[in-house]
């Protein structure tokens, strides 16, 4: 069984119609890539995968649990976690709490416990900082832990969304445009990282990107957006050599 | 002992510090009273001091930490004080020890802000912004036009309510005496408190916050400051850690109204005291303290507090000095030019740079 | 009868606090900022109005004229020393500054003018109007104030809507940055802005004192908290809002002042915004606000 099965998912805004028969299919452990000139609709197909939107229409079950139209914190919850394509950090904090803030429905404690300071709360920063620096290590930002997130650079905040999202611990990761404003020595380590993070924490990930070199070279499969419908869908290859793929990106 | 403090993290140290230059600021005060250099001014202005470093703590957990912006503390203030005070009118001949009685009226006064904080709450926070603010304003001035027309009154046969008419309230007119007496207030209040309890309470609440904000609770609460949206991503409850920060905050601002309106004798709800007023200058101790920084508050509470009294020898231009330094403040802080000044005299010192944005001192 | 007259005073009143809104909202519009001093520079003008009439014995058209003038400046004033060093600060300290100058207007009155109550002589020396056999008596005051607000209203539309400064403060309005590199001179249509509010803040003194008629130092704080209130009650930011705010909630004031409880009036405006906000969380005009992920 599918772990993210979506049918016909569709939404307007104010009579445009932005998103119709949205329909796809993601097996457990696949790299999936969601792509379409701008404006196609893909982001919009993230808000409401993560309940940012209710979809008008349609149903999105993951791992056999319906969450069409719940609100997004339970769909975090419920597995799905996800990155922003105007990265969106908490600019204010370090880079560790960044990443702590994501592990919040991990290791829990209860408030009275955190200002009476029980045993409890430290045991349990302890283990977050931990778990945290860990995540932090498959990213390559361990050492600038305390750096506010603001101060990082622009790549490794792209990498620092995707620990962020990795600690509420998901079944799915949807990641948008990833390797936007990256040069290719980044987006070439960007597609290491995606891969080591689908291998190592068994991961399955759906991705927007418009980068065709990271799209071919790490998505197994592809669902093409255009005018908010479903253009193509079927393994990289075959899609990317498919003519009105090509005639929706260039032109005739 | 040097190793102890070495590794401390970095956020505790900052949280002694603050309790250090608190139990320092006391002693010293203590001494001043003691040997007689205090005059009775400064020693009048302790206890408030205290009250408004509380409130202005209570509000920085709600401005600086979840970001809201509040202009109805003082109406939460307000509910703590007349709650407390009410209690300890009650109760008084019944309790023997003057410190217990102020305890059980401080956990009635914060009890009653947090329940209005949380009922207040359940719709302000579903607002952004500005409008956030008026609704919080317009919440303060309801509940001293409340308070104005409720009159409370106790005889033999029990408690007796008026809402609006005093001649409405049915009580045994020889032997009955007034709890509330409308606009008039709360009065012969017994003076239980004092700077001692004014500053343990003071400690109390930083503990509180300080604690607070270094947990898991504290970073959902400032994950939902910096990014609504992304918290939401990560799984964070958003009304739950609003209304916890914002229940908080008001029963702080409460606690503070207890100590308020047991250090005088006759409590009166007024624009002035609990009014916009009050809450727009407590808002500028917040502000001008830093964000989030509760040291900060307390600082600029004490110095803003002393301020228009240390100005006194300008007799009519104390307000008017006061308001021409807040402005220049701002100026100072925020001017473009002033800016560019500020970081030429910096360069030109041997001493480092600011302190990092976003800390919670 | 009685209450077709309160109906009367009260849209008197909120014409008045439609009038003030007009510049909270116009000042929030375009430079997105709380300017808490608004409500005091309508003390000013009042005091220049009832000492013109009073000390120096000017006539009350001249007078309004002369303290819509020194209010206009005031207002430009204002903004260059106070507001415009702090146009890219944040939000929080924009508004601090504005209380600021709201402490220095007050107390800088309070020095030059002292604390005791000024009683001031109406503006409008015409005679009032009975209606229905005497049983509806409304003062010339009362007309005139609806009259003005009327005309302003139509006058300020018209000025947004045919003039180029008007156009200009629209599209500051709408998107500052965007607006000054279509070559508008961003800072000269903020300054018209306070010009304009700060104007209208002095007719609505003078018309706010006529029918008030006791002046001092804080005259001006609870009228600028109301219209503030109106403000945020019609959509903050809208012209028309602004009125229909103004309007309600003078009519509810009086209203209720009447009907319910003299003490509680102020409590029942408050409640009635509270009420319209939690159904439309950005007042009854406002604009819907998205947030773009």
């Amino acid at each position: 069984m599918a772990l993210l099965e979506v049918k016909d998912l569709g939404i307007s805004f104010g009579g445009l119609q932005a998103v119709s028969e949205f329909n796809i299919s993601i097996k457990k452990g696949q790299l999936y890539g969601l792509i379409g000139p701008n404006g196609a609709g893909k982001t919009t197909v993230f808000n409401m995968l993560t309940g940012v939107y209710t979809p008008d229409c349609g149903s999105i079950v993951l791992d056999g649990v319906p969450i069409t139209g719940k609100k997004t914190t339970y769909i975090n919850q419920a597995g799905i976690a996800r990155t922003f394509q105007n990265i969106r950090l908490f600019n204010d904090q370090t880079v560790l709490d960044n990443v702590k803030i994501g592990l919040h429905n991990q290791i829990k404690y209860n408030t009275f416990t955190s200002i009476v300071r029980l045993p409890k709360y430290f045991k349990s920063e302890k283990q977050m900082k931990e778990k945290a620096m860990e995540l932090l290590k498959v990213f390559d930002l361990d050492k600038e832990a305390d750096l506010l997130a603001s101060n990082l650079p622009y790549g490794k905040q792209r990498k620092l969304e995707i620990a962020r999202a990795l600690a509420t611990n998901p079944k799915l990761l949807l990641l948008d445009e990833p390797a936007a404003g990256m040069n290719p020595n980044e987006t070439a380590e960007l597609m290491d990282t995606i891969r080591f993070v689908r291998d190592n924490f068994d991961m399955t990930i759906l991705l927007i990107e418009h980068d065709m070199k990271l799209v071919s070279g790490i998505c197994e499969e592809l669902t093409v957006l255009n005018f908010g419908k479903v253009l193509c869908q079927g393994y990289t290859k075959e899609v990317l050599e498919d003519t009105e793929v090509i005639k929706a990106y260039i032109g005739d | 002992m040097k190793n102890f403090f070495t590794n401390m993290k970095k956020s505790t140290k900052n949280h002694l510090i603050t309790y250090a230059g608190i139990i320092v600021a006391y002693a010293i005060m203590q001494i001043l009273c003691g040997t007689g250099v205090a005059s009775n001014l400064i020693k009048g202005l302790l206890v408030p001091i205290c009250v408004y470093s509380i409130v202005a703590i209570g509000l920085n957990l709600c401005v600086g930490i979840l970001g809201e912006l509040s202009l109805g503390h003082a109406g939460f203030m307000c509910i703590g004080a007349f709650t407390g005070a009410l209690a300890t009118k009650l109760l008084y001949d019944y309790i023997p020890s003057k410190i217990l009685m102020f305890l059980i009226a401080l956990v009635i006064g914060t009890f009653f802000a947090a329940l209005f904080g949380f009922l207040i709450g359940i719709p302000v926070l579903r607002l952004k912004g500005d409008y956030l603010a008026i609704v919080t304003l317009a919440f303060g001035q309801i509940i001293i036009n409340i308070i104005n027309v409720l009159y409370i009154g106790k005889d033999e046969a029990g408690l007796h309510f008026a809402f609006s008419n005093p001649n409405a309230i049915n009580m045994n007119e020889e032997t009955g005496v007034w709890l509330i007496n409308g606009a008039k207030g709360i009065t012969k209040i017994p003076s239980i408190s004092n700077f001692t309890i004014g500053v343990i309470l003071l400690i109390v609440s930083l503990f509180i916050v300080y604690h607070l904000v270094d947990s898991r609770t504290g970073r959902a609460i400032m994950a939902i400051r910096d990014n609504r949206i992304a918290a939401e991503s990560v799984g964070i409850n958003i009304t739950k850690y609003k209304m916890l920060a914002f229940t908080i905050s008001a029963a702080i601002a409460g606690a503070g109204g207890v100590l308020y309106s047991h250090n005088l004798s006759t409590l009166t709800a007024t624009t002035n005291n609990f009014g916009y007023n009050m809450s727009i200058m407590i808002l500028v101790y917040v502000v001008l303290g830093g964000m989030g920084s509760f040291r900060g508050s307390i600082i600029a509470t004490v110095i803003l507090y002393m301020l228009p009294e240390l100005l006194r020898g300008l007799s009519d231009y104390r307000m008017l000095f006061y308001a021409i330094i807040l402005i220049g403040l701002m100026l100072f802080n925020w001017s473009p030019k002033a800016i560019v000044w500020r970081q030429k005299v910096l360069s030109l010192l041997p001493f480092g740079k600011k302190g990092e944005k976003g800390k919670v001192e | 009868m009685d209450f077709i007259t309160h109906l009367i005073n009260g849209i008197s009143l909120g014409s008045v606090y439609a009038i003030i809104a007009l510049g909270y909202t116009m000042v929030y519009g375009i430079a997105k900022m709380l300017n808490f001093a608004h409500g005091d520079v309508i003390m000013v003008g009042s005091y220049i109005i009832f000492l013109l009439m009073s000390n120096v014995g000017v006539p009350a058209i001249p007078a309004v004229i002369i303290s819509i003038i020194v209010c206009t400046t005031l207002g430009i004033v204002i903004e260059k020393i106070a507001y415009k060093p702090l146009r890219r600060a944040t939000s929080l300290a924009v508004l601090i500054t504005a209380i600021g100058v709201s402490y220095f207007l007050q107390n800088s009155s309070l020095l030059l003018f002292g604390s005791d109550p000024k009683v001031f002589s109406s503006v409008v020396n015409l005679p009032s109007i009975k209606l229905a056999n005497g049983m509806i008596n409304i003062s010339s005051t009362t007309i005139v104030t609806v009259v003005v607000c009327i005309l302003i209203m139509i006058a300020l539309t018209l000025f947004i809507k045919k003039t180029k400064a008007g156009q200009a403060m629209l599209a500051v309005s709408e998107d500052k940055d965007a607006a000054s590199l279509m070559g508008i001179n961003a800072n000269a249509t903020i300054s018209l802005t306070f010009a304009i509010g700060s104007g209208l803040a002095a007719i609505a003194g003078a018309l706010f004192c006529s029918a008030y008629p006791s002046l001092s130092p804080y005259t001006g704080a609870m009228p600028g908290i109301k219209a503030f209130t109106a403000a945020v009650f019609g959509g903050i930011g809208s012209i028309p809002g602004a009125l229909l705010g103004g309007i309600l909630l003078g009519v509810i004031e009086i209203l209720g002042r009447a009907y319910i409880s003299s003490q509680l009036s102020d409590a029942i405006v408050f409640a009635v915004l509270i009420i319209v906000l939690l159904v439309r969380p950005t007042g009854i005009l406002g604009k819907k606000l998205h947030e773009k992920v």
